[in-house]
């Protein structure tokens, strides 16, 4: 018998099988209209019982701070602790394929009243509210994190090398997330 | 001398995979760069319409990229796109997963938890200031967007209410002559 009473610290014991961990992540990505972080982390502690909270949190963490989306890289770390590396791409197309149907279904329906006077007026409106959303959450962000002035002035260098000098990303990171690094490493040592 | 642009899309998107700190939200300004600018891919209105498009259908931030690669190629761009994406990042988070435990206790793991976040929020405000621009022309325009942002910011609403509200203003000042 399973212990409801309690939530343990590991869910070592646990195992997910393919068609379930599939399942899971579809639910995740279906279920989390407008965002798939929240949905994440109950599908995978509360509902499914896949991971303890701690766990859970490991892996987010080691995902935020990897190339490439972190509920990717979680799904990516998830699916190979119980299937292996097949288990990661079970996990990564559960996240993914149906939504990419979905999307790519909702588009050709836009096309057919793409044309539409109405249409076009709404959709120049959904598109300043989708950028104001990523104003919002990066206010948001901000927020949580009370940067210490140090780190303020690397996010501010960030934006403009970015968001008003229009530079490439990856020269960018290649020189500012190193040297951001090397400034906190020192700033610790001290 | 007109290279394949599955192989453009394929090589656009595998880079930027390997580099991608933040995913998909801190990417927007890369992402219009390279469809807007330099490809040129999309003009400014299909990368603002596409962007909103992917934030109305559920599932990861992420499918922005799927959708670029769907308009420059049908679905083997689709597909190009993705996968050149989804591959590199997953190959190191399988590997690093694996080693998670030994490199959580090294010195400068907890040094890079404090130094990555930043250089994200300096991407992610980019990104939505990069994203209003290429989606705004006028007033009415800067009005949705500082509202969607004071919505996301003040409350803990779904997001997409957001786009809702920003959709019914668009149509409502369509048909009221302000567009």
């Amino acid at each position: 018998m399973e212990d409801t009473a309690k939530t343990p610290d590991t869910n070592a014991g646990r195992t997910v099988g393919k068609l379930e961990l599939f399942m899971g992540f579809a639910e995740m990505a279906l279920g989390g209209f407008g965002g798939v972080a929240t949905m994440a982390r109950h599908v995978i502690v509360d509902r499914r019982r896949w991971m303890s909270e701690r766990e859970y949190a490991e892996v987010i963490g080691m995902g935020q701070i990897l190339p490439g989306g972190n509920i990717l890289n979680m799904s990516v770390m998830v699916g190979d602790r119980f299937q292996g590396p097949l288990g990661a791409v079970i996990a990564l197309s559960g996240l993914m394929i149906i939504p990419i149907l979905i999307l790519i279904g909702l588009t050709m329906v836009y096309e057919l009243f793409a044309a539409n006077a109405d249409v076009q007026a709404a959709t120049i409106g959904a598109g300043a509210a989708a950028a104001g959303l990523v104003i919002g959450m990066g206010i948001k962000m901000g927020r949580n994190l009370r940067l210490e002035p140090m780190h303020l002035g690397f996010a501010v260098a960030t934006f403009l090398a970015m968001g008003v000098l229009r530079l490439p990303f990856v020269g960018t990171i290649l020189v500012l997330a190193p040297i951001c690094f090397a400034a906190t490493w020192w700033r610790r040592r001290k | 001398m007109t290279e394949s642009p599955l192989i453009k899309l394929a090589v656009t998107f595998g880079a930027l995979s390997l580099v991608s700190v933040g995913g998909a939200p801190a990417m927007m300004p890369e992402i219009h760069r390279l469809s807007v600018e330099v490809h040129p891919w999309l003009t400014n209105a299909e990368f603002a319409r596409d962007f909103a498009l992917s934030q109305t259908a559920p599932g990861p931030n992420f499918m922005m990229i799927s959708l670029v690669g769907w308009r420059v190629a049908g679905l083997e761009g689709l597909l190009a796109a993705t996968l050149a994406a989804v591959i590199p990042s997953s190959i190191i988070a399988l590997l690093v997963g694996r080693l998670y435990v030994r490199l959580a206790r090294q010195d400068w793991f907890p040094v890079l938890q404090l130094a990555l976040p930043p250089i994200v929020l300096g991407l992610i405000v980019a990104s939505g200031v990069v994203t209003a621009q290429a989606a705004v022309s006028g007033a009415l325009g800067v009005g949705i967007v500082i509202a969607s942002a004071s919505f996301i910011a003040l409350t803990k609403y779904n997001p997409l209410y957001a786009i809702a509200g920003g959709t019914l203003i668009g149509l409502v000042a369509g048909r009221l002559g302000f567009l």
